[in-house]
């Protein structure tokens, strides 16, 4: 018998060195800031000291103060308040596109690993071919034909992100599958869903979640850079990639906030959820032992 | 066990009562894991298949209970006909109670996720048709009759030393009330003294239902003590078969006596001692 | 207790106490360990998994569990190994101690030649490299590898598992060394293979006056390969002795326990008897005799007092009634 070494989630390249902040304290610490992040979208409205979408064009980039914490952009809007409502669009892009690659990724792995044969054929040469595709360029030929807004990116975001999960969890899943617990199930007589789905699933779900954890910074990042580039969320909707478009021009300005600010969101949204995807991942791997 | 006319072989000839395989034969791309092994179990009966690595008992077995799909031969336990995919779920439950198995890595063997009680219970809501307080009953029946208790009953396999492990995966395979066991090599990763005590619990078990054993096993000390019948298997065909004791006192192959000759024991000193 | 002989035995292990810190065990790992080979005696270790069994046979190399502490002395050829700073353990590696582990692939770089494996010692001390290779033939040689020339040539996945045991030990002997210290050499093998790899311990160490200690957990094995056996159990040797007297009379209930658990191959043997309960783990740590639980003669005062080892017969047996001659 070969000994195959355990299927690795994906990382991205300029991330893999989260994977050692994932081990230590920043764990607990990147919990935190995620968890902040959640409450901070669900209570926008209410912590927001200004409609974000409220021109003021006679105060136009207006410098921090007490009428503005953040300071306000060009068109006078409060920076802080878009900021806040711009986690609202910049948290459900991703979890849409997380939940639905989870959802469909999973299901492909689960059936390519425990079919096998020419199921497995089937759905592992689809993902390679979806994969080959990079998930940016889907989005905008995507948005050419749909038109922008948010559904195209997620759409082709989630599209470009099953075979990651799919991947992953084929490869786990032929891993438990010759587990003799499973054989075990199987030899009693139960049905293969019944195995693969309420006890096979299960006994995977862990590693899944961490893999998910990680895509959702990896889409946080991607949908951003779409709205940057216009292919994304419209204008006047507060979200962080499109903020950063707006402000740009201040920059020539002199004014770094309007910019500054949601990039540092970004930034800090990955890396958080990078490193809770690796603390995942390695606490998994150390039950494993 | 009675036997109905409808369960007759195909050919029409009388049902031969237990477990009959016929020229069971397993290929793997060019290599040949079990070429045409036969045998018999009689109902109550305890074979042993010995060999070494790679020659083909693990893959024999786990075509009887159905993990690999032959390449030819049949298989047979009381004249049904199991060697086929089975067709629906009735059939899937009646061949699970038939042939159960016991695995060798008590460690792998159990769900990680699922209590030893838990365990048990599926089983029996799978097979049984008891309401819940008859399988609570008959889970406390069956952990006693593999000498575990309440504490071990609501604990996780993480919670169980290997031996205690074992003797879940006893109960769970009991729990079917199946015709005959499996053990595949079931006591090899267990330290000696514990080994024992699950041969003592096998023993046992047989002496009161008339469960049929099938060991697979490398120990041949261990056959001496388990099986009425062994089997010797060397790339993937049967070489030798006949009593225990026969074989073992008076082994007619020489590859019989070349596995005999190779046990380490006691007044057999090696070169050099 | 020192014994009137002219040769320093090749490994004395002294009071050798391995523990971890208190929240990580209740009991020590090794509790005040003694065990002696001597030049081309052949010494089993025997006990089950959590004796401490690889815990002591690692310790001949200096290998010890992260953070232990430990106090005693593993002296080989006199000179004691717990003091020893890295470059003197690296030369007791490379030169006096050779290890046979279980998994010979485990220990064999498997992308290198074995010709490599073979004389990468040698040639790390100085060897010419063509002085190394003919050694490395005559060794694989030695060990009974037919067409060494070709071997040397050949990656570790091209041979069986008892064939690249035999390599094992062939690099085992390459550096001369005075002990083997063969931790579980035969479990992963066919019984076959095994009977092959140990009759050619036994055969090398009769030929170059090795000095050789077993660890396993098979009885019957130590018998056929040993001169002496230590029994041990949860961290402490319980009984050793020449290994007829201790399956003649064993004097420890533990060691007529194991004895009486071991199934026989022999015609007309007894059923495996097997002992109630299970060892004792790490976290427990009973205040007498550690086997008491399981013991079948058992009085009060064992689960009171820990018994120490002390002679009974030709060997040693740590138990309050070894004396009372209780028939086992």
């Amino acid at each position: 018998m070969t000994t195959t070494t355990s299927p690795a989630p994906y990382r991205r390249p300029g991330l893999r060195r989260l994977r050692v902040l994932g081990q230590g304290p920043m764990f607990a610490v990147s919990v935190a800031v995620l968890a902040a992040l959640v409450l901070v979208a669900l209570l926008a409205p209410v912590l927001a000291p200004y409609d974000p979408e409220a021109l003021d064009l006679a105060s136009s980039l207006v410098g921090t103060g007490a009428d503005h914490l953040l300071g306000t952009d060009q068109s006078g809007r409060d920076v802080l308040s878009r900021l806040l409502h711009g986690a609202r669009t910049g948290l459900l892009g991703p979890l849409l596109v997380v939940t639905v690659s989870t959802l469909l990724g999973t299901l492909i792995g689960v059936v390519a690993a425990w079919r096998g044969g020419w199921a497995d054929t089937v759905l592992s040469r689809s993902m390679d071919m979806v994969f080959a595709i990079p998930g940016l360029l889907l989005a905008i030929l995507l948005v050419t034909v749909v038109g922008s807004g948010m559904t195209a990116p997620v759409i082709a975001m989630a599209v470009a992100y099953t075979p990651y999960v799919g991947r992953l969890v084929r490869g786990i899943a032929r891993q438990e599958k010759a587990r003799p617990y499973i054989e075990a199930y199987r030899v009693q007589g139960w049905s293969g869903w019944t195995v693969s789905v309420r006890h096979l699933l299960p006994n995977i779900a862990p590693t899944v979640l961490a893999q998910s954890a990680m895509n959702f910074g990896y889409a946080l990042m991607d949908l951003a850079a779409l709205s940057y580039l216009g292919f994304g969320v419209q204008p006047p909707t507060a979200d962080w990639g499109a903020m950063i478009n707006e402000g740009q021009s201040a920059v020539q300005q002199g004014a770094m906030l309007p910019a500054l600010a949601p990039s540092a969101c970004i930034v800090l949204a990955v890396v958080a959820f990078g490193i809770v995807g690796e603390g995942l991942a390695d606490r998994i791997a150390k039950r494993e032992r | 066990m009675t036997v109905s006319a409808k369960e007759r072989t195909a050919v029409g000839g009388p049902v031969v009562p237990g477990l009959v395989v016929e020229g069971l034969r397993k290929r793997y791309g060019d290599h040949t894991a079990v070429d045409g092994v036969s045998f018999s179990l009689a109902p109550g009966a305890s074979l042993a298949i010995v060999g070494e690595s790679g020659c083909g008992k693990t893959t024999t077995v786990r075509m009887l209970v159905g993990l690999e799909r032959p390449d030819g031969g049949t298989v047979r336990l009381d004249g049904r006909d199991r060697s086929a995919l089975p067709r629906g779920r009735a059939e899937r439950l009646a061949r699970a109670r038939e042939i159960q198995m016991v695995f060798q890595d008590p460690y792998l063997s159990l769900d990680p996720r699922v209590t030893v009680s838990g365990c048990l219970d599926g089983v029996l809501r799978l097979h049984s048709g008891l309401g819940p307080a008859g399988r609570r009953a008959r889970v406390a029946e069956l952990l006693d009759q593999v000498g575990l208790g309440a504490r071990e009953a609501s604990a996780l396999p993480r919670g169980l030393s290997g031996g205690q492990r074992q003797r879940v995966a006893i109960a769970r395979a009991l729990a079917v009330e199946p015709r005959v066991l499996v053990l595949d090599e079931a006591v090899a990763a267990l330290d000696v003294s514990i080994q024992a005590q699950i041969l003592e619990l096998l023993g046992a078990i047989r002496r009161e239902p008339g469960i049929g054993y099938l060991f697979v096993t490398h120990d041949l000390a261990v056959v001496r003590h388990i099986a009425d019948e062994v089997l010797v298997l060397k790339s993937g065909q049967v070489v030798e078969t006949g009593p225990a004791a026969r074989v073992l006192d008076a082994p007619q192959h020489p590859y019989t006596r070349l596995l005999l000759d190779s046990v380490p024991h006691r007044g057999r000193p090696l070169p050099g001692r | 207790m020192k014994e009137q002989r002219d040769t320093t035995p090749v490994l004395d292990i002294d009071g050798l106490d391995v523990r971890l810190p208190e929240d990580r065990a209740g009991r020590p790992i090794l509790d005040g360990i003694g065990l002696r080979v001597r030049a081309g005696e052949s010494v089993g270790l025997v006990g089950e998994s959590g004796s401490g069994k690889s815990v002591a046979c690692r310790s001949v190399l200096g290998l010890l569990p992260a953070g232990a502490r430990t106090s005693g002395q593993v002296r080989v050829g006199g000179r004691d190994v717990l003091a020893m700073n890295r470059t003197e353990l690296a030369a007791l590696r490379a030169r006096q101690v050779a290890m046979v582990y279980q998994d010979p692939r485990a220990s064999v770089n498997p992308l290198r030649r074995v010709g490599d494996f073979l004389t990468e010692g040698l040639r790390a001390s100085g060897t010419p490299a063509g002085a190394a290779t003919a050694r490395a033939l005559e060794l694989l040689d030695a060990v009974g590898i037919r067409d060494p020339r070709g071997a040397l040539r050949r990656r570790p996945h091209e041979f069986s598992g008892g064939m690249l045991q035999r390599v094992v030990i062939a690099a085992a002997l390459a550096a001369e060394p005075a002990l083997i210290v063969a931790d579980e050499p035969t479990t992963a093998l066919d019984v076959t293979t095994q009977a092959e790899i140990v009759a050619l311990l036994g055969r090398l160490r009769a030929e170059r006056g090795t000095g050789l200690l077993f660890v396993t957990h098979d009885l019957e094995l130590a018998a056929s390969v040993c001169d002496r056996v230590y029994v041990m159990y949860a961290g402490r040797i319980v009984e050793t002795r020449g290994t007829d007297e201790l399956f003649d009379r064993p004097r420890h209930p533990y060691t007529a326990g194991l004895l009486a658990c071991t199934p026989s191959i022999a015609a007309g043997a007894p059923s495996p008897r097997p002992i109630p309960g299970r060892p004792v783990s790490l976290a427990e740590s009973p205040p007498g005799c550690a086997f008491v639980a399981r013991c079948a003669h058992a009085v009060p005062r064992c689960s009171e007092e820990k018994p120490v080892l002390t002679r009974h017969g030709d060997g040693l047996a740590a138990c309050h009634r070894a004396a009372e001659g209780i028939t086992l």
